[in-house]
């Protein structure tokens, strides 16, 4: 068996939903004008003025979206393998996204992420297993800002075949980053069957699809590029303070945005998605490493679950400014809760400073805890057919080795030891100090991390990427650049 | 209702009629209680109560307690938020009879606030906007999205002391840039003084841009305008 945790039981998400439903229609959802059109042609009444246009949505009408929106679906790579699967209890992580501080190693201070930032960190990610997909970590603040939502997809394609969660930064931008991974794929078309990126979408707590965030939500589903809802209520702050008050805000954020979607284009992929959060009482921030946060992202994926919904969450972040104990504690603790919940996607490694800040080091020692929530998520299994060649009693968990052993105690010589260990356990990076004091003076696990950094950069090989694919990317940065009025002369990379 | 033994109290004993009645305001706005604020501010002016007094010897007083408590970490930001509601209902009843009588409170200073362009983020504002207002300034709200030539416009026509852009996304906190440029522009700074607050704004942010302060909650913007006005308690 898997294990599994639950935060809700069955009634208590029915409830959820349907005060959620109750949401929709009173007080009803915010949303921007370009949506206003096509909530009217579906029956949805929305009030008059463009700017105050408040929608109701009913629930048949969201049924009905949900309806028509994938059980699952697959992000791809650069081979277009299957590399990502949103749907059912399949867990993958990411490193958090758009940091826009980096924390220097060696002074240990924030200062303002660049290129060689963001380029570092998609060459660790590259390296590691524990990432399914690259993320666009961190804001380059070399580049010009116009464009740099374009600019970090950029550098992450250039130097990664993994899948990408991404977002845009504004509606013109989101068309180029969509341009930009059609180019990668070959075609639109290609794209819209093998997706190699997720766009997060985040509508504003309480209940308001932003003009810029409803606009997103239709290009993406035109696009059939998928699409994660991002929905972040706040409890106490944003949102209801309790935390069942939050996940019904959720849900009735996220449906709204799903109806949107759907109903312009019904099929096209799209994520129950959140980096739902308690608001702090004393410092009005967002903790992402409370246990209650983490709470949430466990019960606002469950009512997703519910629906059927791939899922995405938002935790292995920490509120520290360093890597420390306290960073080591939270994204340690989220990662476990994260995994043992299902959550198909689950963002946030690296991040430091309640997200306001990226650390590449934390982000080898976030590897460490994602593997072993990915081990404890695989439960104990039962084994004995992965011994070949052997007559061994495959249905004994301890008899037969006992058989061999006698009372020896020498499992170390036996063939079921050599071929088993390495599926029982975890073998850890050498960030995880396991090793008995020596002559060597210990290290602590920062150090340990800066030298795995420095060693899985070297090991890295940036993947080769066909000329004319290259031209493509630097015609639309070109264009992009041109548009938004900056010089197209951008940093090395 | 007050939940009892939650809340800090204020606690002196003995005092006249009158020490008894300011005691009971400071712990009505200690409290976060309107209701008890609007009927003890009432009570004060059918007994011929300066109402001046009544703001410098009671209701004040708690909101200055509300505030030192909140930042020792007594109390919390919902407690600080119905402290400023409590006084708002003390000041709404007294302010009739202050301007009849002449003794208006003197503003500690007129602050335009406003979160930057693109930024529909305004809890912290809207924390700082009540704080300061509670303390005695008078709060000129623009709202959410503020465009530089909005804060320009309002700075003139209230000649505000002081101009407050909050950001909260790391994308919008150039329109905190903006509307320093745009107070230069205008000549308005140095004798109008720029603050930044956010999620993601820092001391640097702040020197970067030559703002004049930043803040990191509303009890730090408090201390932070009544600093640049010259009227700073300055606290340990």
């Amino acid at each position: 068996m898997r294990p599994s945790i639950q935060l809700l039981s069955a009634e208590l998400i029915g409830r959820i939903l349907r005060e959620a439903f109750e949401l929709l229609m009173s007080p009803g959802v915010r949303v921007g004008s370009a949506v206003v059109e096509l909530l009217r042609s579906a029956g949805v009444e929305v009030g008059v003025a463009a700017s105050d246009g408040v929608a109701r949505i009913p629930e048949s009408l969201v049924r009905q979206c949900l309806a028509s929106a994938p059980r699952d679906f697959y992000l791809y790579n650069r081979q277009g393998e299957k590399a990502v699967h949103y749907g059912g209890d399949d867990v993958h992580f990411d490193p958090g996204s758009c940091c826009v501080q980096m924390l220097d190693p060696d002074t240990l201070e924030a200062r303002p992420s660049e290129t060689r930032d963001l380029v570092r960190i998609v060459q660790v990610t590259e390296t590691l297993p524990q990432f399914a997909a690259q993320s666009t970590a961190v804001v380059c603040n070399d580049a010009p800002s116009a464009i740099g939502d374009l600019y970090r997809l950029l550098v992450v394609l250039q130097h990664s075949d993994k899948p990408v969660v991404t977002g845009s930064f504004s509606a013109a931008g989101l068309q180029g980053m969509i341009d930009l991974l059609a180019a990668d794929s070959g075609s639109p078309d290609k794209l819209r069957q093998q997706p190699r990126a997720v766009f997060d979408v985040c509508p504003s707590p309480p209940l308001n699809w932003s003009e810029f965030g409803s606009h997103n939500l239709l290009d993406l589903a035109r696009a059939g590029v998928p699409a994660e809802i991002v929905a972040m209520p706040l409890a106490g702050g944003t949102a209801p303070v309790t935390l069942a008050g939050s996940v019904t805000q959720h849900a009735a954020e996220v449906l709204a945005g799903i109806a949107l979607h759907q109903l312009a284009g019904p099929g096209s992929p799209v994520v129950w998605g959140g980096a739902p959060a308690i608001f702090d009482m004393r410092t009005g921030g967002a903790p992402m490493g409370a246990v209650e946060t983490a709470m949430l992202n466990m019960a606002c994926a469950e009512v997703g679950k519910h629906l059927g919904l791939p899922t995405h969450g938002y935790l292995v972040a920490t509120d520290s400014k360093f890597v420390d104990a306290q960073a080591g504690a939270e994204s340690g603790r989220s990662a476990m809760l994260g995994a043992l919940a299902g959550i198909n996607m689950i963002s946030g490694a690296g991040m430091l400073e309640s997200l306001a800040c990226f650390s590449v080091e934390k982000l080898v020692i976030d590897a460490e805890w994602i593997a072993s929530a990915q081990r404890l998520a695989r439960g104990i299994e039962v084994r004995g057919e992965e011994v070949r060649g052997d007559d061994v009693r495959r249905e004994s968990l301890a008899t037969a080795m006992f058989a061999q052993t006698g009372l020896s105690g020498e499992f170390l010589k036996l063939k079921e030891t050599r071929a088993l260990f390495r599926l029982e356990q975890y073998l850890p990076s050498p960030v995880i100090d396991r090793s008995a004091r020596g002559s060597e003076p210990p290290s602590d696990v920062s150090t340990r991390a800066r030298t795995l950094v420095d060693e899985l950069v070297s090991k890295y090989q940036k993947p080769p990427l066909p000329e004319d694919v290259l031209r493509k990317f630097q015609a639309i940065v070109d264009r992009d650049a041109d548009r938004a009025g900056v010089a197209t002369a951008l940093p090395r990379n | 209702m007050v939940l009892a033994g939650l809340i800090p109290r204020l606690i002196l004993a003995g005092g006249s009629v009158l020490d008894q009645l300011f005691r009971a305001m400071r712990q009505s706005i200690i409290d976060g209680a309107p209701d008890m604020a609007t009927e003890l501010a009432q009570q004060a002016l059918a007994n011929g109560v300066d109402p001046l007094e009544a703001v410098n010897q009671g209701f004040a007083v708690g909101i200055a307690f509300a505030g030192d408590q909140f930042g020792c970490g007594e109390m919390f930001l919902p407690d600080l938020l119905m402290s400023a509601e409590a006084m708002k209902a003390a000041i709404k009843i007294l302010e009739p009879e202050m301007l009849k009588r002449g003794s208006r409170r003197e503003a500690l200073g007129k602050i335009v606030l406003g979160t930057a362009r693109g930024d529909i983020h305004d809890i912290g504002k809207n924390l700082v906007a009540t704080i300061l207002s509670a303390s005695g300034f008078q709060i000129f709200d623009l709202g959410t999205s503020v465009t530089p030539e909005q804060f320009v416009a309002k700075a003139k026509e209230v000649d505000a002391d002081i101009v407050g852009v909050s950001a909260l996304l790391t994308t919008t906190m150039a329109g905190q840039k903006a509307v320093i440029e745009a107070l230069d522009r205008n000549g308005l700074r140095p004798r109008v003084k720029a603050i930044i607050g956010g999620a993601a704004v820092t001391s640097k942010w702040a020197a970067e841009i030559g703002a004049d302060g930043f803040s990191r909650n509303a009890i730090d913007a408090l201390e932070l305008a009544k600093n640049l006005m010259g009227k700073g308690t300055a606290l340990a």
